[in-house]
């Protein structure tokens, strides 16, 4: 039934996975972008950090250019260089021009110093110190070149150091930190993975739940949905509590009618069948003997039918809300197989009850009664006359069982699940009155009350029995 | 500017005066077959010196030749910078020079199991491997000297030669700076450290110090008796020479005392680069590997320094090094160590 059911529903995808994905995705985003910005941010630092010390080696140098005695002369101090292998075991060069002419250091190492002309520092000698990344000897290094004006003998001159350094450290610094920041944006997507599925899986709970809560109700359950939804699905279920209003409107109306017709169908019955018996003394010829009682017959057949109706109706209606009430089993059904010795006996039937109280169980009496009646009814009218029905009463492992064995001949070869559902009738009943409402009563009645029912044909093939067994108390 | 340049050119060229002729060969010695593998190496450091080494290096690579040729470090760096000579491996004592080598790019890097025995300071950039570090010391004459006057410090060795000028007059000697890469080193590394070191020079300018090129010279005269006291000796040669070992006293100076490490590099152009890692690996491993080898001919430091450990100044390998290589510095330095040392 539920496979059925699956199957015919058009599946278009999964919001979990679709909301799985779209967070995945976002987080994957969210993962490259912090790994670019980071790198972005460790190479200006790196390159920043690097440019500072070679900019205070080059001003250290500068400011040991002095004039004495009418000419330049450069008095490198040793930190200038030192501090430079105290970063990194870089290869450092270095060059100190005066008006773009090398007073010493690595001749063919770009001068870059500006014009004379060029403007200062707001009025001050010293300009402001330039860096460039470029290739020398083989390697590329960054520059840093520190310069200012001077008086040479009354001539202004031009002074730079240029002081570059190769990158081989800060590369090695970068390749750690990209490490460093890889695993940080891959610790990060580890996580926002992690938050994502919780994240769908959480979104998607209320719907399972409810989802859970329907597909757990009885077949009769039509109540309307009360639990608290989130407010997304809100109208979902306020439709879907209308349908079922609707649906379950139908249904009583339709069971109403059902009840209302059988009653009003047994009533005039009753009244014709009277009247038929009393014509069927009166009547003296043979053919319309025959004929009355064939109309007899008929008016039984649908007087029990309609009874049956009537049953079925009452027995739906106290399922809806079943009483529940303590009493014997054995008691009930011994009760019920006095009430019904006597229309066993003028078809010439004995019943044999055999019950051993105490048989404790908790239900609706009445519901029971009637779906024993139904059971014992059929074994009853399908019997041959000098026949025996055996009902019995036994407690096997926590239930209360009560089966009634005949010598009806059984159910043929019908399977004997189809048997409880409704209008279906054994194989080998045609020529008896019967409507195959019986079974499906005693079906409902056990199944409200947590039971089962088993229907057997017997060994010898003569009979049949059907037991129905209830939870203990 | 021209005439502001010309000086400077011309000191330049009087600085390297040898800068016309080819660089001087001092030794130059053949170790192993002559017709096999060649590993070239140049060096300043004494073939005897280095004899066991190599010799354990070519029985465990047989085959090879070694050609070795022994030069003075400012010969060892023009023959290889300005005069593209063809060598696999320069050892040098003179740690700017070698520094400059790797800084300028005329060398490999080099790693291998060998060198992560190297302490950090004891390498540049993988370029420059340290295979001994040797003290800057003192040698005076054991005979000359009596023991209570043994200068332990320079500022002993000032009052010394201060309140005995006619004794020590003429015989007092140190490095020739202008000639010899490693005094130069040692000099600036001193005039750096202490003012004291220009007072020294100026004192011993004043007593007709006698300038050499080398630390073996020194010693030798030291013991022969023609000089009494040698500044900046290298304390290593002095301890290997246990012939002399009566009649010189070595002091590693106890104010401070600059060690220099000898050092290797793999030169760029060499041709067998792949034999000059295996040289330069047997360097290393002699020198850090503990217990040393027998053949390892420098002292082990840690056990036969007697020295307080604050004392000892390692000179650095770092780009420092390169500032009194300098052109204008070195000629200001030059200027004002000759002013300091022949003034008389």
């Amino acid at each position: 039934m539920t496979a059925g059911a699956k199957s015919s529903v058009q599946i278009s995808g999964s919001i979990r996975k679709r909301l799985l994905l779209q967070l995945l995705g976002t987080a994957a985003i969210l993962a490259s972008v912090l790994i670019v910005a980071v790198l972005g941010f460790v190479r200006d630092v790196a390159e920043e950090s690097h440019d500072r010390i070679l900019s205070a080696s080059a001003t250290s140098i500068l400011d040991s250019v002095t004039v004495t005695a009418g000419s330049l002369s450069v008095d490198i101090p040793y930190a200038a260089l030192s501090m430079l292998g105290n970063i990194s075991d870089d290869r450092v060069f270095y060059s100190v021009t005066s008006g773009g002419t090398l007073l010493t250091g690595y001749e063919d190492l770009p001068d870059v110093s500006p014009p004379l002309s060029a403007d200062g520092q707001q009025g001050q000698p010293a300009f402001p110190t330039v860096f460039q990344t470029l290739d020398y000897k083989g390697d590329s290094v960054r520059m840093a070149t520190a310069s200012r004006r001077l008086s040479l003998n009354g001539i202004p001159k031009v002074i730079a150091v240029n002081v570059a350094q190769t990158r081989d450290g800060q590369a090695l610094i970068l390749t750690r930190l990209t490490r460093s920041s890889m695993a940080l944006g891959a610790g990060f997507f580890l996580l926002a993975s992690l938050l994502s599925v919780w994240s769908a899986q959480s979104t998607i709970r209320p719907l399972a739940t409810l989802t859970q809560a329907i597909s757990r109700r009885g077949p009769k359950d039509l109540r309307p949905v009360a639990r608290p939804v989130p407010s997304e699905m809100a109208p979902l279920v306020t439709s879907l509590n209308t349908f079922i209003e609707r649906l379950s409107a139908s249904l009583s109306r339709s069971e109403d009618f059902i009840a209302e017709a059988a009653h009003r169908v047994r009533t005039p019955l009753a009244t014709v069948r009277t009247q038929a018996e009393i014509t069927l003394r009166r009547v003296e010829r043979e053919d319309n003997r025959t004929s009355l009682r064939e109309m007899i017959r008929a008016i039984d057949e649908s007087s029990r039918a309609a009874g049956q109706l009537l049953d079925h109706a009452m027995v739906t209606f106290r399922i809806d809300s079943l009483e529940q009430a303590e009493f014997d089993l054995s008691n009930l059904a011994e009760e019920l197989v006095e009430r019904l010795r006597p229309m066993a006996e003028l078809r010439d039937i004995s019943l044999v009850f055999d019950g051993h109280p105490p048989c404790l169980m908790r239900g609706d009496p009445i519901l029971i009664q009637n779906a024993v009646r139904n059971i014992l009814d059929n074994a009853i009218k399908y019997s041959p006359s000098d026949r025996q029905v055996w009902v019995s009463v036994t407690t096997e492992a926590g239930t209360e069982c009560v089966s009634v064995h005949d010598q009806a001949g059984g159910f043929g070869d019908t399977d004997t699940r189809s048997l409880t559902e409704r209008f279906v009738r054994g194989d080998n009943v045609q020529g008896t009155v019967g409507s195959g409402l019986g079974l499906t009563i005693a079906r409902e009645v056990v199944e409200a009350h947590g039971g089962e029912i088993r229907i057997i044909n017997t060994d010898t093939g003569d009979g049949a029995c059907v037991t129905l067994c209830f939870p203990s108390l | 500017m021209r005439h502001a340049l010309l000086p400077l050119t011309l000191t330049l060229i009087a600085l390297f005066s040898t800068a016309a002729q080819a660089f001087e060969i001092e030794d130059h010695r053949w170790f192993g077959p002559k017709d096999g593998d060649v590993l070239r190496v140049i060096s300043t450091t004494d073939t005897t010196i280095l004899t066991p080494l190599i010799e354990v290096f070519l029985h465990d690579n047989p085959g090879v030749g070694l050609d070795y040729v022994v030069a003075s470090s400012g010969d060892v760096m023009k023959a290889l910078s300005e005069e593209g000579r063809q060598y696999d491996v320069a050892l040098s004592s003179a740690m700017d020079l070698q520094v400059k080598l790797a800084n300028d790019g005329f060398t490999r890097a080099h790693q291998s199991a060998a060198t992560d025995l190297l302490p950090e300071w004891g390498e540049w950039r993988g370029h420059v491997f340290a295979f001994s570090q040797e003290p800057a010391s003192i040698v005076v004459s054991a005979k000359a000297l009596h023991a209570d006057e043994v200068p332990h410090t320079r500022q002993a060795l000032i009052s010394l030669l201060r309140d005995q000028p006619d004794r020590f007059r003429g015989r007092i000697g140190t490095y020739d700076v202008a000639q010899s890469g490693l005094g130069y080193l040692f000099a600036t590394q001193d005039a750096r450290t202490a003012e004291t070191y220009w007072r020294l020079m100026e004192l011993m300018g004043g007593l007709g110090v006698e300038l050499y090129c080398c630390s073996g010279d020194m010693i030798e005269s030291v013991a022969e008796g023609r000089i009494l006291v040698a500044y900046n000796v290298l304390g290593s040669y002095a301890r290997a020479r246990t012939d002399l070992a009566e009649h010189i006293v070595v002091i590693d100076p106890e104010d401070y005392t600059h060690l220099m490490m000898r050092s290797a590099v793999i030169l760029k152009d060499g041709e067998n680069a792949d034999m000059a890692g295996r040289f330069v690996d047997h360097l290393i491993r002699a020198a850090w590997s503990t217990p040393r080898p027998q053949e390892y001919p420098f002292s082990d430091l840690s056990s036969d320094f007697t020295l307080q450990s604050d004392a000892q100044r390692p000179i650095n390998l770092d780009p420092g090094l390169l500032v009194y290589l300098d052109r204008a510095k070195h000629k200001r330095f030059l200027e004002e160590w000759q002013n300091a040392v022949r003034q008389k």
